[in-house]
């Protein structure tokens, strides 16, 4: 219990609150303003997301800090490394997942960004990871391997992006089965402004993460993610015959 | 097969798609014998529920005869008479397993949407209620797939006719979890019901049920306030008198004991409060007018119960925060959890207690749905409750 304290605070301590450099400050003020303009332009409902993504993200940038940054679950520390974690609580007891995780082979069925583990030795392993510009790939080593409650690892020296990673398993209050967090570490060149923006455009980490997560838990308590994937609508144009439209004003 | 479609913002069609088919092995297909129109369906239809797109089959009250299951399907079998809860239920998650139902962890495929705009973790999916809610084909159809088929279908075995327990899948249990929020002391407490649209209507006689000693109805339709009325409620017209003077005068100046907001994000009203909110709400810098919310903090009694059933989206202005806190007034809200209720609320239907067909003012076929929506939206002609035949044939008049 004392290890997954202390690692938490310490995780939490490397990472500022997001003061803004001004370059960032003004290139999350346009994003923020471009964003507003185009809920209140486009009328349509998803401008009632954009323009509130928008107008908060302009909001942040008069103000000089970036608390989006905290509520999008991505923090920086004074090394430049961008922090992303994430939890989700699953209806199994923390062995069991455990189990799931260690065969670090494993893990690219879970984690949808890693496209393959390869395990080397008992502590060893070389890990491939679908970027924008292609694979990358690099050795890492486990850090830490505590059976049921908690598993490390760190690429070594040499590795493209430099990352580590850990994932602790905590029983759940009151029979809910196991509160499973996963931290994640890198290197990310483009600094606050640029993990947000990568977030709103859909390919940061910790969005993936999340989904992850989720669909982990799914899997583990359901057995399958549910999903309207194949479902009829009207937006097949060849089958779809308009019987009736109506403007209701 | 017909269904009735979002065509856009006001724009709502009835078009010819294929069938739905079975996706996962806990599906079923329900072949709909009655479906409904709801509140709920004019926010989309206004544009107030974000994540709509055009071509999303809508309706989320419907009842049917099951027609195909998937193999993974144990409680039900083809043949089987179902009415179908508005929400999408796992039943194995936490909140499943404690009754919380419209809390479900697992139904829905869009759960970050969800997440980014109301933080924590996505409630569950719901019927023809936008990609936000899941994205889930709606029942205002001639067939619907069901997921989670064991959870969603609730047999139908007594004779009782579809109208009489298609609001089972929404409305009636509505109107009753709001009352069930406002812990009614039997005999002593007095409930104000704002709204008496068919949730406002289920509200007001729940709490009849549970032993209000008087419940007041407020509303400005004064078809609506007499179907209020022959329940045997009280009832303030607000355009006729002050809503919070008539209040406190019925009361003897404590206010209503709990207040029920069966109004929600589309309230009309007058004042400075409601000017502003309709303006915000034009330039999408606020989702929601509170002017019903509003009337009931404000004339609530101390340490009363603000119980919502009415639907919100977003951020609100001019929220009277200081009144409820210094009255100690205690907020429930949310989505029914429908399943909760529907066995309870069939055994007061069967025994008598109650016919919720009362609240029909239409029968059409599901052809008719698009005026049946400007009918109903602009509340025309009479209309309180919008039945539809999806097997129908079109009205004369097209
Ligand atoms: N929580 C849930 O699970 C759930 C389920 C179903 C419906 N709903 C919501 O319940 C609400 C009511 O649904 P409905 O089907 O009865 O809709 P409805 O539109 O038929 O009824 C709303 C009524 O409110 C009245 N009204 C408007 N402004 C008012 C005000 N300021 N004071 C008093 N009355 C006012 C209207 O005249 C109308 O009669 C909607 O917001 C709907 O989305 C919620
Ligand atoms: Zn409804
Ligand atoms: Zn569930």
């Amino acid at each position: 219990m004392t290890t997954q304290t202390a690692s938490a605070t310490s995780f939490l301590q490397t990472a500022q609150g997001g003061h803004l450099q001004p370059t960032e400050r003004v290139l999350v003020g346009v994003l923020g303003l471009g964003l507003a303009l185009l809920g209140l332009g486009g009328g349509r409902a998803r401008g009632l997301i954009l323009g509130g993504a928008g107008l908060g993200l302009a909001a942040v940038a008069l103000r000089g800090s970036n608390p989006l940054a905290t509520a999008l679950k991505i923090q920086q520390n004074e090394a430049g490394e961008t922090l992303v974690s994430d939890a989700v609580t699953i209806g199994k007891a923390p062995d069991e997942l455990y189990a799931l995780w260690r065969p670090l082979e494993r893990l690219p069925q879970i984690m949808s960004h890693l496209k393959d583990v390869q395990v080397l030795s008992e502590t060893r392993s070389h890990w491939t990871v679908k970027g924008p510009l292609g694979n990358v790939s690099w050795d890492a080593e486990i850090t830490a391997d505590e059976p049921g409650r908690r598993l490390a690892w760190a690429s070594l020296p040499g590795a493209g992006i430099e990352n580590s990673g850990e994932v602790i398993f905590r029983e759940a209050p009151g029979g809910r089965g196991t509160e499973l967090v996963v931290r994640l570490k890198y290197k990310n060149p483009a600094g606050t402004a640029g993990a947000v923006i990568a977030r709103i455009a859909g390919q940061e980490p910790s969005q993936q993460l999340r989904d992850d997560l989720m669909r982990f838990k799914r899997e583990q308590e359901l057995g399958f993610n549910p999903t309207t994937e194949g479902q009829t609508s009207g937006r097949n144009k060849s089958q779809t015959i308009n019987e009736k439209i109506r403007n209701v004003s | 097969m017909k269904a009735v479609i979002w065509q856009g913002t006001n724009k709502v069609g009835v078009e010819t798609v294929p069938d739905p088919t079975i996706l996962q092995a806990t599906d079923m297909i329900v072949k709909v014998t009655a479906t409904a129109i709801c509140g709920s369906d004019l926010h989309l239809l206004d544009g107030y529920i974000p994540s709509m797109e055009k071509g999303d089959i809508l309706g989320h009250e419907f009842m049917g005869e099951v027609v195909e299951i998937g193999p993974a399907v144990n409680n039900l079998k083809v043949g089987d008479r179902v009415v179908v809860p508005f929400n999408i239920a796992c039943g194995v998650c936490d909140y499943c397993q404690r009754g919380f139902f419209s809390a479900c962890d697992n139904t829905n495929p869009n759960h970050r949407m969800a997440e980014a705009l109301y933080g924590a973790v996505s409630g569950g999916g719901l019927f023809g209620y936008s990609h936000l809610y899941g994205g889930y084909a709606g029942g205002q159809a001639q067939y619907v797939r069901v997921p989670f088929a064991d959870m969603g279908g609730f047999k139908i075995e007594s004779g009782l006719r579809d109208e009489q327990v298609l609001f089972l899948t929404d409305i009636f249990p509505t109107g009753y979890q709001a009352a069930e929020n406002c812990n009614i002391i039997p005999g002593r407490d007095v409930v104000a019901v704002f709204g008496a649209g068919p949730v406002g209507q289920f509200a007001a006689r729940s709490a009849q049920m549970l032993g209000a000693a008087r419940v007041i109805v407020i509303d400005r339709v004064p078809e609506r306030l007499a179907l209020a009325e022959k329940a045997g409620t009280e009832t303030v017209n607000y355009e006729q008198v002050d809503v919070q003077v008539a209040l406190r005068e019925m009361t003897g100046g404590r206010g209503p004991d709990h207040v029920i907001d069966a109004v929600g994000l589309e309230a009309h009203g007058h004042g400075p409060g409601a000017l502003l909110d309709t303006a915000q709400q034009k330039l999408r810098l606020t989702f929601d007018r509170i002017t019903a919310l509003r009337w009931a903090i404000m004339s609530c009694a101390k340490g009363g119960t603000v119980s919502m059933p009415g639907v919100y989206g977003g951020l609100v202005n001019e929220m009277p925060m200081g009144a409820a806190f210094a009255k100690g007034l205690i907020f429930r809200m949310g989505q029914t959890h429908t399943h909760r209720y529907i066995r309870p609320l069939l055994e007061r239907i069967e025994k008598g207690e109650i016919d919720p067909s009362f609240v029909i003012s239409h029968r059409a076929s599901l052809h008719d749905a698009p005026e049946l929506y400007e009918t109903f939206r602009d509340k025309k002609n009479g209309c309180i409750k919008v039945v539809l035949d999806p097997w129908g044939p079109p009205s004369a008049a097209d």
